[in-house]
């Protein structure tokens, strides 16, 4: 007896601790697999493989008409490098941006929510994700009422008679070549706008996961070690909240880079980003090989980006 | 001055909340708008035209349908294979567990754009023609990493000794499951399958990769009409689905806090 | 005594061993049926992983537990008749406190299972929140629970995995008491686990020591306490003066013993068999303060006595807790009661005095140290 249950009690990793019992069970060895088959299937089906097909088809040459054939034809991404870097270099600076203007907004909604909310924390934190039950689509619809010449935004500035501040925020944007006339629609802010909008749930979100777990008096304790409010954000609240940072900047950065959404409906042809250009390679004009090509540098990009970014960052909570 | 020192982090909190809430009060102010145009972008006129006649507007009720369609049977079938998944990763120790943590973790780091001609090259590849089936497949690859990190969550966060306790109490492994583990973990899966109808109701980019003229979703509707012409229903349809799931939200929470907070 | 052993809960031989360490080490133990056995020792010396093992949770790799003249070993826990009050209680969150409570009855489909269970929770005082959640009441409440949800099966066993652990002081108290009520109304078996040795010494018949894995001494309170068998179990239940001796001889039934070059005494059949080097051990409230050094009053007759400096006086409130340092050095703690008697002086010279008969002898291979220190908290 004593044999078999030796055999059935596979060791332990770890130095195991007898006092806790908390402990995965493990009995039919087998059970875990056939848990993960289907799913995993599914996954490795459907996102690895066309991970590899888009590889292939990207080192392909020939046409719709007549077929592809491998060829291993690196050429494609150098042209398709050389005639799209814009539109890849936009996609990154837009995308930086925007997840900047996420973290500078999120970061004091989130500590508002956290910590100076009291009995409307959970009602807050409805209102963040409630935009998320109405089309991302009809939303970004919305910005172009909002930002309109004649929409609400310069409405409600002629109607306070604030509008001086929309002049001001506006002459601010022309330095920075955010807009390039008197319209605020359809210009590389609108599309920023947009992206911001979209993806600051994604950033409050970590955020205030993060932030919540911070002890307030952490804050107290600085301020009584001679740290001055601003000394005390650097100092304490900044590095504890690097967790929830790394991961909002991921859930946001990675999405916004490849969105085309804002920028067609909110930009110009001046704004065009590299999902555009995706997009309409694959199905308008059909050059499958260079828009796969271009999907690939794009992945890459955003790998590259991850790995280099989370080793600074120095955290290992990813999922 | 000092006042509003003290209370700066609530009043940019404020702003900001507004800034993620604007859309959405334009959205269903102009649900009663009469347009001058094509478009509904500028405000014209009050009326309840859209309201009255919802499905007015033709194909905008087909998607409509189809979206449902789809979200449903792509965040059932995601929250079956995720949950198994998630007890897998939750109860087991097995090989290639960081492999399996990898796949689940890349879908939702990759751009939908990535993930949207991926999979259209492979439809191409092997000649499947696009349409409600290709739509469904990529929907239900990109809910399943999602309700799986939820669910596992929740899996993780169950004490083993409440299954310790029901065994100990006389209930075999099948019993334990269905009165201790799977209650328990429940709420999970519905948080995990409601995130997952979202997803795919609201997904556009990837969709439009592997969708067909035959198969157009609502999202896809909304894209065309902002071309073509935006009609008022389309708010009428976004506020009807912002206050409904604000109303579940708001019921869900009642609920909860009269059934007292859960420690474990 | 073959009906009395009917329900007797025995592990023979009983190991579990991981890959790197053996977590309990040949244990062979009999607890009596209707008995309040206490299993004591610090946290990883094995006592939880022994109850695990006796509820089914955990396999012994060799070894058989039995109850009466059933083997068991290899049952699973949902087939034995042992229940247990979980460390943290372990109420299901999502049923209400009647439903925990019946969920065992109804899992055996026991008939008036809705009875029974108001009958459980009569005896803990709780009938009045049948209809509420766990989270929704206190944890001395949640305990309670806990117990009943346990006791409503009338196990053959049942077991408590430090059930105390979470409350604060008082209501623990409250609690030792109620436990112990509750056992004797109820008359099962009752194993209970725990770090806390005024806890053990408090509601047990018998208390098992434990350390190491390994089994130390069983017996009930007062030996254990009045008479350890080994330095860990002096100094694991209270505080002990560890004094290194040398039998000199004995005469007539007494040891005459060299503890630094002074004479003392103690009853031959306290001294470990075989051995000539000793611990002399002596508990703090044993010994007496005679007074100044040069005061060899004439009551010191038949008594062992050493002198001293006081070192520390603490007053404790009921008693006063004096160090006194001997001459070669060693500090003593001795417990004085506040019976009015003047108090000795910090600084001043003073002799001890004990009865030999209220010492203990341990065998000198020992750590003097062994389980010191590790008694109250964890």
């Amino acid at each position: 007896m004593a044999v078999s249950t030796l055999a059935g009690a596979p060791p332990a990793p770890q130095p195991p601790q007898p006092e806790e019992g908390k402990r995965p069970r493990r009995r039919g060895a087998y059970v875990p697999y056939l848990l993960l088959l289907p799913g995993m299937l599914w996954l490795v089906v459907f996102f690895l493989v066309p991970m590899l097909s888009l590889a292939s088809q990207s080192l392909q040459t020939g046409d719709v008409d007549n077929g592809y054939a491998l060829t291993f034809n690196f050429a494609t991404y150098a042209d398709a490098l050389s005639t799209y870097w814009p539109q890849l270099l936009r996609s990154l600076i837009y995308a930086a941006t925007a997840t900047v203007a996420t973290l500078a907004l999120g970061f004091p909604l989130a500590w508002f929510i956290a910590h100076r909310s009291g009995r409307y924390k959970n009602f807050l934190l409805v209102l963040v994700i409630a935009p998320f039950f109405t089309s991302f689509l009809i939303r970004t619809l919305a910005w172009q009422t909002i930002l309109g010449d004649t929409g609400l935004l310069a409405q409600f500035t002629a109607f306070t008679h604030t509008d001086f501040l929309l002049s001001g925020f506006k002459s601010l944007l022309r330095t920075f070549g955010l807009i390039s006339n008197d319209q605020l629609l359809f210009s590389p802010f609108a599309v920023i706008c947009g992206l911001t909008y979209n993806f600051l749930p994604f950033m409050v979100l970590p955020l205030y996961a993060n932030l919540e777990r911070l002890d307030q008096r952490l804050v107290e304790a600085a301020g009584d070690l001679y740290a001055s409010p601003v000394q005390a954000f650097r100092r304490v609240i900044w590095p504890l909240s690097l967790p929830g940072v790394v991961a909002g900047t991921l859930l946001t950065f990675i999405p916004a880079t490849g969105d085309y959404i804002n920028s067609v409906l909110l930009g110009s042809t001046q704004t065009t980003m590299i999902g555009q250009v995706i997009d309409a390679q694959f199905l308008r004009v059909l050059d499958y090989p260079t828009a796969a090509a271009l999907s690939f540098i794009l992945l890459l990009l955003i790998v590259a980006f991850v790995v280099t970014y989370v080793r600074r960052a120095g955290t290992e909570e990813l999922v | 001055m000092a006042w509003l020192r003290r209370h700066l982090v609530i009043i940019v909190g404020l702003l900001v909340m507004l800034y993620i809430l604007a859309p959405n009060f334009v959205v269903i102010a102009f649900s009663f708008n009469n347009p001058a145009g094509r478009f509904n972008y500028q405000w014209n006129q009050f009326s309840f035209d859209a309201w009255t006649n919802v499905c007015g507007v033709p194909g905008m009720c087909d998607s409509l349908g189809l979206s449902l369609q789809i979200g449903i049977i792509a965040s059932l079938t995601a929250a079956v294979l995720g949950t198994m998944v998630a007890f897998a990763l939750g109860r087991y120790r097995f090989r290639a567990r960081a492999g399996t943590n990898l796949l689940i973790f890349l879908p939702m780091a990759t751009p939908e754009v990535v993930m949207g001609s991926s999979l259209l090259t492979l439809f191409i590849a092997m000649g499947i023609p696009t349409g409600r089936t290709t739509i469904l497949i990529a929907h239900i690859m990109f809910c399943l990493s999602f309700v799986i990190v939820t669910v596992k969550a929740r899996v993780a966060s169950l004490d083993p000794r409440l299954e310790q306790a029901a065994s100990d109490l006389y209930a075999n492994e099948v019993q334990t499951f269905l009165k201790v583990t799977f209650p328990l973990v429940a709420p999970g899966i519905a948080a995990g399958t409601l995130l997952a109808f979202s997803l795919s109701f609201d997904d556009f980019i990837i969709t439009n990769f592997n969708a067909s003229p035959s198969s157009v979703t609502f999202p896809m509707y909304v894209w065309g009409a902002a071309q073509r012409g935006t009609p008022v229903q389309i708010n009428v349809i976004g506020t009807i689905m912002f206050l409904g799931a604000l109303a579940i939200v708001v019921i869900g929470q009642v609920l909860n806090s009269r059934r007292s907070r859960q420690i474990v | 005594m073959a009906d009395q052993s009917a329900g007797d809960l025995i592990l023979r031989q009983v190991t579990k061993s991981y890959e790197s360490f053996t977590a309990v080490d040949n244990i062979d133990l009999v607890i009596p049926r209707g008995s309040f056995f206490a299993l004591l020792g610090p946290s990883g010396c094995g006592k939880t992983t022994t109850l695990r093992m006796v509820a089914g949770l955990e396999q012994p790799t060799a070894g058989t537990i039995s109850i009466g003249d059933r083997d068991i070993t290899s049952t699973k826990a949902y087939q034995r008749n042992v229940n247990t009050v979980f460390q943290n209680y372990a109420l299901f969150p999502h049923l209400d406190i009647l439903d925990n409570v019946a969920f065992g009855l109804r899992q055996r489909k026991v008939k008036d299972w809705k009875a029974k269970a108001m009958e459980a929770l009569e005896l803990v005082e709780l009938t009045q929140v049948a209809r509420k959640k766990p989270t929704q009441l206190s944890g001395g409440m949640q305990q309670r629970v806990a117990l009943a949800r346990a006791v409503v099966n009338r196990p053959d066993v049942l077991l408590l995995d430090e059930p105390l652990g979470a409350l604060d002081l008082k209501l623990r108290r409250q609690m030792q008491i109620e436990l112990k009520r509750i056992q004797q109304e109820v008359g099962l078996t009752f194993v209970h686990v725990t770090h806390d040795q005024e806890e053990a010494m408090t509601m047990a018949d018998t208390i098992a020591v434990m350390n190491g894995g390994r089994l130390q001494q069983v017996g009930d309170p007062g030996t254990l306490y009045e008479k350890p068998e080994s330095t860990f179990a002096a100094n694991f239940l209270g505080q002990s003066n560890l004094l290194s001796a040398t039998v000199k001889g004995v005469v007539d039934d007494i040891a005459q013993l060299n503890v630094h070059g002074t004479a003392m005494t103690v009853p031959a059949s306290l001294l470990p068999e075989g051995s000539t080097e000793i611990w002399l051990g002596i508990r703090p409230e044993k010994v007496r303060i005679l007074g100044g050094a040069d005061d060899a009053g004439g009551d010191s007759e038949g008594l062992n006595t050493l002198s001293g400096k006081v070192t520390d006086v603490s007053f404790l409130g009921v008693a006063t807790q004096y160090l006194v340092a001997t001459t070669w050095g060693r500090e003593l703690t001795v417990v004085q009661q506040n019976d009015g008697a003047p108090r000795a002086v910090l600084g001043s010279n003073v002799r001890l005095a004990w009865l030999p008969v209220n010492s203990f002898a341990l065998d000198a291979s020992q750590d003097a140290d062994a389980g010191a220190d590790i008694g109250e908290d964890a």
